[in-house]
């Protein structure tokens, strides 16, 4: 019997409730004590393309997903023809049972490249092309699966309830699958009903209808089903944890980081953060400060979101933008623009699947070089990446900072695998949240005011726009000490010299420990070296790793732009294989980190198709290197 | 001790920085930017308390002439960049300046939806039909068919109607100006600038340098004598002189559709009679500071730049628990 150990997953087409149904069960499982990582893949559509969720429950913290499924529940067919096969030996099964007759060649959602590949799996195997016979082909290896007739739970619902409608009610399908699920585990069913009410806070009415279903459903699986190898049990927890998705995480840090003027233009997976904000656009403070605000505004396009959000700067006020691939492509111009004019402004960048429109809805780390490089001619920026969702609520304030004591636009990399993933972390504190608005002047009447003026760390006391007797002018073109525009020769060099002396200034000022983070054995010959959100699967490899008796390091970087060099050289110490391992193609990371640190990769770890790296992958990938049985770079391919 | 800007006073040269111009001689945006200092001087505002942005082009460098805040920002993007400002502190006066090209070609985006906004904010555009700054190329206020002295060709693409593109966008104030009647024009930004909502100012800018058919001398009718009097027949004449009336006065019974319909005739009116002055004000309409505000209800007293983000110990003075409960995994 496997307790508290579990990897979830419920699929279905979108906008048949796969999502709710998730969040419902994360929700159950999350007040229980238990912790939760969940990952959701979803197509670029509205209703009808395959969407699961991928949700890992363990009673020890848990950063990233398996490959790995112990419990698959579905309400349609597609779902179980996609991902029977990672359905483990001992793992369950729940399914339509008057989904037994259909093919895999009615579903057309299953486009040709899915229906070629399944079809291939099921054939070499001897299996047919039914639900019917990939269920026959659990059964046979060691998938207990349930059959569930949902519309006749409906039906003896609807007669119990004596409301004849509730048998018409297939919205309700997705929270029956989910109760199912949970009561096999013999999960205590207050935490399932109050999931369900928190999920449908907005309609007590559905909430009711559910509850009393799931309720229904709990009876109808205790009286008919045999139980299965798993359980979850409630655990005591003291400390206080929250259940959050990475974009919920970034929109309250800039709420607490003092960011009061947001702008977007609509794009996927970053309009979540703003339309969030929207929704909580006045919110607490302290006591006897009343309530603060923020100002979103969602723009024409994203040359107007990086504009006005600079705009926004320059009156003094913390001022971002959230945005994906291509808009961020759009944003270059007004980036340089920051720059040249020292206007602290950050840019949430949530990356995706590029090039071009590419990927919209799925995952990918594709965009560091650009960040690194957007826009044309050389002006300071600062690149800075997190690795988890309990990070990017953290960083987003240090992002703020470093734009307004360095003056300077800050992209702050974030993706798509955190934007969406859900999980169990510490309730943030708040009372860590430093603001640093560096040299800003609210009042000057100190002769002359020059917004340019060359100092020893290139960084200029900055007036906002409506200062008394601070009146200055900005330009896009070069400029002199005012900001009036200016060809001369040795202005230039000096006025070039000024905007990049702060990027060594920030690199002297930023603590280490916000620069990068090393993890496991310090003697370690092999080295991992990673940015973003490949952490949680690596720090868990390790883990596991480590208990096969490896010994590996990780450092992780989140400074990624000006890159802490020295920092980075000092941790790598005597190691003697270095392992990039990162979400493109071109390894973009490693080619950094050879260009800096002047030492060859010597094996990579990559992966590009859209999905996020699980734990199976990293482990496997890394033993192999450890075995010295990898190849220089290896590709992972593993998706749902 | 602090000088109050307000317990000095003020001249016109006040408004007015030692920077070389290096506009080309009898350039008409030399009217344009007196008429800016002058309306800047006679509204007494604080120098602190204006900012001009601007665009690129001949136009974008009018901030550095004027003393008071001056942002010299992208090529169509002084709009957005100035909403920004504007929404963050709603207490600045804000007027954007830029060329035909930069508000009607490279930025007709952020031109139309701006509209949609109707920010307070004072939009004042440079039209002589050309891209001077870059020798000479048709602009969108080019006509058909034209063929100014820089072209190769005659113009390919018809023209665009500002007066037009900015009544059906949303604009509230829209008027006409022409750049050698400074003291028309100057009335004009300052009826602009205390309008509330955004104001449209189409500036008939001769640019003696590449465009040889909308002169000074074209539009002041040299080329066509009254046989009569023996004297040149201006074509630019003010619609204020004709009766015409700008003002909206509500918004129901067809009023609005009428002066629509007014304005888009008036704006029609090429060639022989060209008209100058307000087209249209609407009042009416909401600004979007004041749909901000139905959001934000303390919006105008306490807009983001007078927000306080930290403790006077530095800390963030957020008070994040209501937010955070939502997130609990703690039942109860």
């Amino acid at each position: 019997m496997k307790i508290d150990q579990l990897s979830w997953m419920i699929g279905g087409p979108q906008g048949s409730g796969v999502d709710s149904g998730a969040n419902i069960f994360s929700r159950a499982v999350a007040y229980g004590g238990l912790y939760v990582y969940g990952k959701r893949e979803y197509h670029s559509n509205i209703k009808g393309e395959h969407s699961n969720y991928v949700v890992r429950v363990d009673s020890k913290p848990v950063l990233s997903h398996l490959d790995e499924i112990d419990f698959l529940v579905t309400f349609d067919p597609e779902t179980l023809f996609r991902h029977i096969h990672k359905v483990v030996s001992g793992g369950v099964l729940i399914y339509d049972v008057n989904q037994e007759n259909i093919s895999i060649d009615k579903i057309p959602t299953i486009d040709k490249a899915a229906n070629k590949r399944i079809k291939a799996f099921l054939s070499e195997r001897g299996v047919g092309f039914s639900v019917g016979d990939v269920v026959n082909y659990a059964k046979q290896n060691g998938i207990l699966t349930y059959g569930v007739s949902y519309s006749k739970l409906l039906e003896e619902l609807a007669e119990r309830l004596n409301n004849p409608q509730i048998a018409r009610m297939d919205v309700m399908i997705n929270v029956m699958a989910v109760a199912i699920s949970l009561a096999l585990l013999q999960y205590d069913f207050k935490f399932v009903q109050e999931a369900i009410k928190y999920v449908f806070k907005a309609k007590k009415k559905v909430a009711d209808l559910n509850i009393e279903s799931a309720r229904f459903v709990y009876e109808y699986v205790l009286k008919n089903f045999v139980q299965t190898n798993y359980k979850l049990e409630a655990v005591d927890r003291n400390d206080d944890y929250i259940l959050i998705q990475g974009y919920q995480a970034s929109a309250l840090g800039k709420i607490a980081g003092g960011c009061r003027f947001q702008t977007y233009y609509p794009i996927t997976p970053a309009s979540d953060e703003s339309v969030y904000l929207e929704d909580n656009a006045v919110f607490d403070l302290v006591d006897g400060e009343g309530k603060g605000s923020i100002v979103v505004v969602q723009t024409e396009d994203e040359i107007s979101a990086i504009t006005m959000a600079i705009g926004a700067g320059l009156a003094g006020v913390r001022a971002s933008t959230a945005t994906s691939g291509p808009g961020f492509s759009l944003m270059a111009e007004g980036l340089g623009w920051a720059g040249m004019n020292e206007v602290p402004v950050v840019v949430t960048l949530y990356q995706r699947g590029g090039p071009s429109t590419g990927l919209p809805t799925r995952h990918s780390q594709e965009d560091l070089l650009f960040a690194v490089h957007t826009g044309h001619g050389e002006f300071p920026r600062i690149v800075y990446a997190s690795g988890d969702i309990e990070e990017i609520f953290y960083d987003v304030v240090k992002t703020f900072n470093y734009a307004e004591r360095y003056q300077l636009p800050v992209i702050h990399l974030i993706d798509k695998a955190m934007a969406n993933a859900i999980m169990t972390v510490k309730k943030f504190d708040i009372s860590k949240i430093v603001i640093d608005r560096g040299d800003l002047v609210e009042s000057f009447n100190d002769g002359v005011y020059k917004r340019f003026k060359f100092t020893e760390t290139g960084i200029s006391p900055r007036a906002r726009l409506g200062v008394e007797n601070a009146v200055f002018w900005n330009t896009g073109d070069e400029h002199d000490e005012f900001g009036h525009i200016t060809e001369d020769h040795e202005v230039r060099t000096m006025m070039v010299d000024k905007r990049m002396k702060k990027l060594e200034v920030a690199l002297n000022e930023i603590p280490n420990d916000d620069k990068a983070v090393i993890y496991g054995d310090e003697d370690a010959e092999y080295v991992v070296l990673s940015w973003g959100s490949t952490k949680g699967a690596i720090l868990e490899a390790m883990e596991k790793l480590k208990g096969d008796g490896y010994k590996l390091k990780f450092i992780q970087v989140k400074l990624l732009h000006p890159f802490p060099r020295d920092l980075v050289i000092d941790m790598l110490g005597s190691s003697k294989y270095l392992i990039d391992v990162e979400q493109n193609k071109m390894g973009q990371f490693g080619m950094i980190l050879k260009r800096e640190i002047l030492r060859d990769i010597d094996y990579y770890v990559l992966k590009y198709n859209g999905r996020p790296m699980s734990l199976s992958e990293v482990y496997l990938a890394l033993k192999l290197i450890l075995d010295k049985k990898a190849n220089k770079i290896q590709v992972l391919n593993h998706g749902d | 001790m602090a000088i109050k800007i307000d317990e000095i006073k003020l001249t016109l040269n006040d408004y007015k920085t030692d920077v070389h111009n290096d506009w080309c001689p009898g350039c008409g945006d030399f009217g344009i930017l007196q008429s800016v200092q002058m309306a800047l001087f006679e509204l007494r505002v604080p120098r602190h308390k204006a900012v001009i942005f601007s665009g690129i082009g001949c136009s974008g460098k009018t901030p550095h002439f004027v003393n008071v805040y001056g942002i010299h920002t992208l090529h169509g993007r002084a709009l957005p960049f100035a909403i920004g400002a504007r929404l963050a502190n709603p207490e600045l006066n804000v007027i954007i300046v830029g060329g035909d090209g930069d508000g009607l070609g490279i930025g007709v985006g952020h031109f139309v939806s701006s509209g949609r906004r109707n920010v307070n904010l004072t939009y004042i555009v440079y039209n002589n039909a050309v891209y001077g700054l870059t020798k000479g190329q048709a602009s969108p206020t080019l006509k058909l068919g034209m063929k100014t002295k820089s072209l190769p060709k005659p113009n390919i693409n018809d023209a665009v109607n500002p007066i037009a593109l900015a009544l059906v966008s949303g604009y509230t104030f829209i008027a006409r100006g022409y750049s050698y009647d400074v003291k028309h024009l100057k009335e004009i930004i300052k009826k602009a600038i205390l309008h509330k909502g955004l104001s449209f100012i189409d500036v008939l800018q001769p640019c003696p340098t590449y465009n040889d058919i909308n002169t000074k001398d074209w539009y002041m009718g040299k080329d066509r004598v009254d046989p009569k009097t023996g004297k040149p027949m201006p074509r630019i004449y003010k619609l204020e002189e004709e009766g015409y009336d700008p003002y909206v006065y509500n918004l129901d019974d067809g009023e609005l559709e009428k002066k629509w319909i007014q304005v888009i005739e008036k704006s029609l009116e090429w060639g022989d009679r060209i008209p100058v002055g307000i087209f249209y004000v609407n009042e009416m309409t909401s600004s979007y500071e004041e749909r901000i505000r139905d959001v934000i209800s303390d919006y105008f007293e306490n807009p983001p730049v007078k927000q306080r983000i930290s403790t006077d110990g530095g800390l963030s003075n957020v008070n994040l628990e209501r937010m955070l409960a939502e997130f609990s995994t703690r039942l109860g």
